[in-house]
């Protein structure tokens, strides 16, 4: 048995019991205090339903760490890139196209905004310090909300290519009424699943890929042996992008496109905390224990404090997390002493 | 030709140790003090003063407590509006109880309180730094916001959140809180208190102290061996920045808007003022107010200009294209000059000083 196997047969054990005991201490609590209520059915339901919550955050991570890979930028305009693609996608659909059409087009808009970001932006800043290079993806973030709403308005818009929504129950036969799971939500992390593994593979098997884990790696390696940087940043962004094309599409065909996506580009950075700036499947695990805790933590420790702990669970999630593991659960180990 | 410093010598250690050197500097300060205390609030209107000048003092006081914190000791934060809130609360919640208190007291003792908060959000630093800190101080941005908006008991049970500043005077007879303060009065109150505690932050940096934040930030290994305990200049940092934030926030409250609810201090709150630390120069106090008068005046600037040049234009766009030019001047000024506006002012200053001469 290899250290894989191993260290996969170690999650699949941990993982389960890890919900077991949560489950315990809130139904231990629950029973100190009148005001909470537990069941292991609603709890499982909550439980389901913040798993499927936290693919959407993956989503939005997932073009943070490919830029933080390749570049070493923290890139703050993720969730308003999240937005323009989104907004882009309603706009061409409401131009008449077929969404899978306007989903073409709107790809296409996005490796022109990365491409233009490259020129424009990372290449009179190459050289800087990072928070330099941060600060200027928040100009990024403030331009690009600024110009997609000046192209198509700022109106909360519907988004709906056809996704089902209805809720299915299931496992009734276990538990009292069965668990209520949207079918949405289940698309969407079939969506997400499909990304990561067409992501995986791209990365894994072409030639750019392995150009792209090349400079990850080294950038100075990599330009040593004739990889050209700038090209792969901009083919970064462009994955990027279209990684938040998807997400933007997840989320707006959710709860409409509106403003607020590109805040929720803010909940994907305790994720990152939790599952390390440079891993994907950090960003993956990380996405659901931040869905699934903050799910959990509304709904049963809520009543408690009065209920909209939502707003800062993730972070205090992730505030405590690294006080113990400052990498990441899957992040690279910088040893470091500060 | 007039800038030179040219025969002016040094005789004493005090001479040598002064924040303006030069013969040139002092008499500009003074000119320029004499045109804020004396020409600006005789020829500029009420509004004037209280849509530019108070906020300015206000933000230029965050942005200097930023400042210290992230330009001084390298600790990135994005949590400057969730101390803000505090310093606004604790204030609101330190003025009701005790009503004799002197409201300059009230203020310098929510400072006090928010610089308890920053040291207890700050104790990540000592494990993380970089983005990871910045996210951690999100968590404080966040919760700070929810906890105020949450309880009743900080905004006295005020049914719609919000909290009123009580009329309070700074001298007897001379309101400086709430609608009831005249803007000049508040003006010239916050001139004082600001420039003072500037003075403060100044001198603050200049010292010991300020020193080993320095040394932190330059290369956190390296003062640790020269004897600099990362510790102690971590969370004194917190502290002290955290201490001018708090009051930049309680004045906020008091003096600027007079009445406030805890979404005022967004996270949007929070980006501005580090908008202003960037734009005006990482290290540097001067900095702090030319970022803090650049980020004030711009929004005003854009929202007149389409007016002013007669220009149809919708609010709903004018406000999206303030969006956009804003994040289009923070790129152009990143690329142009990564080290703000306070290295333009020092630039300037230098190739004055050979004017008319080349070198």
């Amino acid at each position: 048995m290899n250290a894989a196997t191993t260290r996969f047969g170690i999650w699949m054990l941990s993982v389960p019991l890890a919900i077991a005991v949560i489950g315990l201490g809130l139904q231990g609590l629950a029973a100190a205090d009148s005001s909470l209520f537990f069941t292991w059915g609603y709890f499982l339901e909550v439980l389901i339903a913040g798993l499927l919550q936290g693919v959407l955050y993956s989503l939005v991570a997932l073009g943070f760490v490919l830029i933080f890979k390749a570049s070493g930028i923290f890139n703050f305009a993720q969730g308003s890139m999240v937005l323009f693609a989104a907004l882009t996608m309603v706009g061409f659909i409401e131009m008449g196209l077929h969404w899978t059409l306007a989903f073409v087009v709107a790809a296409a808009v996005m490796v022109v905004v990365a491409v233009v970001v490259e020129k424009v932006v990372l290449r009179p800043l190459v050289n800087q310090p990072h928070i330099i290079l941060f600060m200027a993806t928040i100009g990024i973030f403030y331009f690009l909300d600024g110009f997609g709403q000046t192209l198509w308005g700022s109106d909360v818009k519907v988004l709906d290519i056809g996704i089902p929504k209805d809720p299915l129950f299931i496992l009734d036969g276990i538990f009292e009424g069965g668990i209520l799971v949207n079918a949405f939500d289940l698309v969407a992390a079939l969506v997400g699943a499909a990304l990561v593994a067409a992501l995986a593979v791209f990365f894994q098997y072409t030639r750019i890929g392995r150009a792209l884990r090349a400079v990850a790696d080294d950038h100075q390696a990599a330009l040593s042996v004739g990889i050209p940087l700038k090209t792969i940043w901009a083919i970064v962004w462009s994955v990027a992008g279209i990684v938040a094309l998807v997400a933007g599409i997840m989320w707006g065909s959710k709860a409409g496109v509106q403003f607020s996506l590109a805040l929720i580009a803010l909940k994907a950075l305790p994720v990152l905390i939790l599952g390390g700036f440079t891993s994907i499947p950090g960003a993956i695990v990380g996405g659901l224990i931040i869905g699934a805790g903050e799910q959990v933590a509304e709904v049963f420790l809520g009543p408690l404090v009065g209920g909209a702990i939502q707003d800062w669970f993730a972070y205090m999630l992730a505030l405590v997390f690294l006080l113990f593991r400052p990498q990441g659960l899957f992040g690279e180990r910088i040893i470091e002493r500060i | 030709m007039l800038y030179r410093e040219a025969g002016q010598f040094k005789t004493s250690y005090g001479a040598d140790q002064s924040i303006f050197p030069i013969r040139q500097d002092r008499i500009a300060l003074l000119l320029f003090g004499l045109v804020a205390v004396f020409a600006v609030p005789a020829f500029a209107s009420n509004y004037f003063l209280e849509t530019i000048f108070v906020p300015f003092l206000v933000f230029a006081l965050a942005a200097i407590g930023l400042n210290i914190l992230t330009g001084y000791c390298g600790q990135l934060s994005l949590g400057t509006g969730g101390f803000m809130a505090c310093g606004a609360f604790f204030s609101y919640k330190l003025a009701i109880a005790f009503p004799e208190l002197h409201v300059v007291i009230v203020f310098l003792l929510a400072g006090l309180g928010t610089a308890g908060v920053g040291v207890l959000f700050g104790l990540p630093s000592l494990r993380i730094k970089g983005f990871y800190l910045a996210v951690a101080t999100l968590a404080a941005q966040f919760f700070l916001v929810w906890m105020f908006n949450k309880f009743g008991w900080w905004t006295n049970y005020s049914p719609s959140g919000v909290i009123s500043a009580p009329p309070r005077d700074v001298l007897p007879g001379f309101a400086v809180t709430g609608s009831s303060g005249d803007p000049a009065i508040k003006y010239l109150f916050l001139l004082v208190f600001v420039t003072l505690l500037a003075l403060v932050a100044k001198n603050l940096v200049r010292s010991r102290i300020g020193r080993s934040w320095m040394a932190i930030r330059d290369m956190d290994i390296a003062a640790e061996i020269i004897g600099i305990r990362p510790l102690w200049a971590k969370l004194s940092a917190f502290a002290v920045s955290s201490f001018y934030i708090g009051i930049a926030g309680a004045l906020w409250a008091f003096v600027y808007t007079g009445s406030v609810e805890a979404l005022a201090f967004q996270i949007d709150r929070s980006f501005q003022v580090l908008f202003m630390v960037i734009i005006g120069g990482l290290g540097s106090i001067l900095g702090s107010f030319l970022g803090a008068a650049f980020i004030v005046l711009l929004p005003i600037l854009l929202n007149s200009a389409p007016a002013a040049l007669g220009l149809p234009i919708k609010v709903e766009t004018v406000s999206h294209l303030e969006f956009m030019i804003f994040g289009g001047l923070i790129i152009f000024f990143l690329i142009v000059e990564p080290h703000g506006l306070a290295r333009l002012w020092q630039i300037a200053k230098e190739k004055l000083r050979l004017w008319p001469f080349p070198y």
